[in-house]
């Protein structure tokens, strides 16, 4: 059976089922000013999803009551709270295992605590759609944004995309859905905002009407066997000899574990087609660039606007998925950059590790500036540090 | 006006900060304006330091998070000032030449020298409302206290209309709307206040208007322009 026959039908809820690239590209949309919670609720509402699990949280708690509210209003096949969120966790591992679109939000410290439940979703292979709400997990503890979390997912296997506003927020839900699932994907997704500057911040949002929704899950496309007792993974946590290092472990954790990882590659190419590619640029010849993914794009983009009153061009190059990591596209964008800063809402600067690692005389990389444990980063903090390297780079050259 | 107005909302945790920042907001957004708003608050309690911001210009608007150089500051409660219940100190801080102060409170606050003199260098003008006084004699409740104090800023400064305001206004109140625990609860508390969400929407409005004028008189005596 395939989902596309759905389309031009009707769900439970009565809404019409359309092809994709319809609700995304071409239906009619309307202006909206609303919070990133709300537009979870709003792309939950055109999803199709079977089964959401929740656990309160703040910053997502709000996103994850308007999901229930979509479930008793029967947009949402089936909705409760979890006991915790590892538990949350590994109920959407069996859901999806049933064969469910499955959604959850998560923050902080609760994704920290979920966290083992996550490598696991991606060897078992399930598309599960996880909306991280970043914010600080560190003590001193915070409740505003840290994006610290996604440097810590980073290598568990998952899709890892990282929505700069409202508007690429909702569109990250719902095509985020379609990617996951593309049978030679098949692997769960992080659709990461950054918390409170976009789930607590109203902003304007073009929405099609909630009169259509993309098709729903079609589990007959799932590239896996069915997960029994007979068959791996589960299979191979049951017989003591994967467990062991001889050949027939070796030859399975490496099919298996880089097979997984050949998946997340594999993602590109649906990825692309939807996000119009996994970099953004804006003025990326310009010899001064700023990298970075998420708000700290933002905060970018009101620097090169206050840099542009001085006289001095700066570009922007947007990361918009974090896992596959464009490697090619950034070193494309950064060939004629003679400096490259990294603003980040975190301590590590795990963002500028990645570009550091991706592209060639990579002492061209600033990793900065930095602010952590959810303090802001006002544009005027990007100009004072790019102003004071420059001054340095003079310096220098002349003395 | 400005091309870009940033406004920065400091108060305490119940005074309705947050939802002042929404509502206007949404209402600079209906008039076609570009516009963002967001709150900044530790773990919720009551009358502990609130803040929210509102970023409103006539360009695209990415910046966002706190707000560390406002164009008007507004302080919901004494406290701010005379406690210390701030995330700055002073309560002031970032404040750009030429902006504006309004403070709620029924007499002017024993501001420190210094303070009143950095104030008057940056050409810094304090308007006093009694913001919660008014509401409790308009609207029959402190509860409307934001409602007034964003009266006052439309008043002084006409940064949107009674019109956008009032559709802004039904926005949030005239249907469900879904929040953290504590705002839901005083959500609840002044519906059950209100019989009717009717009367509700129009003592909010009744609020504004009311200290919208004294916000017009206000700015009337002023002898340089505020906000250009």
């Amino acid at each position: 059976m395939d989902s596309k026959s759905l389309i031009g039908t009707y769900n439970k809820k009565g809404q019409k089922i359309v092809d994709p690239d319809y609700l995304f590209f071409e239906a009619p949309r309307e202006r909206h000013f609303m919070t990133g919670s709300e537009v979870v609720r709003e792309a939950i509402k055109r999803a199709n999803v079977d089964v959401s699990i929740a656990y309160p949280i703040t910053p997502q708690s709000e996103a994850a009551a308007m999901v229930g509210d979509l479930y008793v209003e029967g947009y949402v096949g089936e909705y409760f709270r979890g006991e915790n969120e590892f538990a949350v966790m590994s109920e959407c591992a069996g859901a999806s295992f049933g064969g469910a679109r499955v959604f959850t939000t998560t923050s902080g410290p609760g994704t920290l605590r979920a966290y083992e439940n996550f490598p696991m979703w991606v060897g078992s292979r399930l598309p599960i759609m996880l909306n991280m709400m970043v914010r600080g997990v560190n003590s001193p503890l915070s409740i505003q944004p840290d994006t610290l979390e996604i440097g810590l997912i980073i290598d568990t296997g998952m899709l890892i995309w990282h929505a700069e506003s409202a508007q690429e927020f909702f569109d990250f839900l719902l095509k985020g859905f379609l990617v996951a699932e593309e049978p030679d994907v098949h692997l769960p997704i992080a659709v990461c905002i950054d918390g409170f500057f976009v789930s607590h911040t109203k902003d304007d949002v073009l929405i099609p009407s909630a009169d259509f929704v993309i098709p729903p899950y079609n589990p007959y496309r799932n590239p896996m066997p069915a997960m029994d007792m007979e068959s791996p993974p589960v299979r191979m946590m049951r017989d003591p000899f994967v467990m062991k290092s001889n050949y027939i472990s070796y030859a399975t954790q490496a099919s298996w574990q880089q097979e997984t990882r050949a998946a997340c590659e594999r993602s590109r190419k649906h990825t692309i087609r939807l996000l119009g590619g996994l970099i953004e640029e804006d003025n990326s010849d310009a010899e001064i660039l700023i990298v970075s993914s998420g708000t700290a794009v933002a905060q970018g983009r009101e620097a090169k606007r206050l840099l542009a009153e001085e006289g001095i061009k700066v570009g922007i190059v947007k990361i918009k998925t974090i896992r596959p990591f464009p490697y090619e596209e950034v070193r494309q964008a950064t060939k004629n950059a003679k400096i490259i800063f990294v603003p980040e809402f975190n301590v590590a600067g795990w963002m500028a590790r990645e570009i550091k690692s991706t592209i060639p005389d990579n002492h061209r990389v600033i990793a900065g500036p930095h602010v952590a444990g959810g303090m802001t980063m006002p544009p005027e903090v990007i100009v004072t540090e790019i102003k004071k390297v420059l001054a340095k780079k003079k310096e220098t050259v002349h003395g | 006006m400005r091309k870009r107005v940033n406004l920065r909302m400091s108060g305490l945790g119940g005074q309705g900060v947050v939802t002042s920042a929404h509502v206007l907001a949404t209402a600079a957004s209906k008039e076609g304006k570009f516009a963002i708003s967001n709150p900044f608050f530790g773990a919720e309690k009551r009358m502990a330091p609130a803040e929210s911001y509102v970023r409103m210009a006539e360009e695209k608007i990415y910046d966002r998070g706190e707000l560390v150089y406002p164009d008007v500051i507004m302080v919901f409660h004494p406290q701010v000032i005379t406690m210390g219940k701030c995330y700055t100190m002073p309560f002031y801080e970032g404040i750009k030449p030429g902006g504006l102060l309004i403070i709620n409170s029924d007499e002017p606050l024993p501001l420190e020298k210094d303070d009143i003199r950095f104030l008057e260098e940056q050409n810094i003008p304090i308007f006093y409302i009694p913001a919660t006084t008014l509401a409790v004699e308009i609207a029959g409740t402190e509860l409307a206290t934001n409602m007034g104090m964003l009266g006052a800023l439309m008043g002084a400064t006409k940064i949107v209309g009674l019109d956008a305001m009032e559709l802004a206004i039904e926005d949030r109140f005239g249907k469900k709307y879904v929040a953290s625990g504590g705002t839901a609860t005083l959500d609840e508390a002044i519906k059950k206040k209100f019989a009717k969400k009717a009367q509700l929407l129009k003592k909010n409005m009744d609020t504004i208007r009311r200290v919208y004028d004294l916000g017009a008189e206000w700015a009337e005596t002023l002898k340089t322009p505020m906000l250009v």
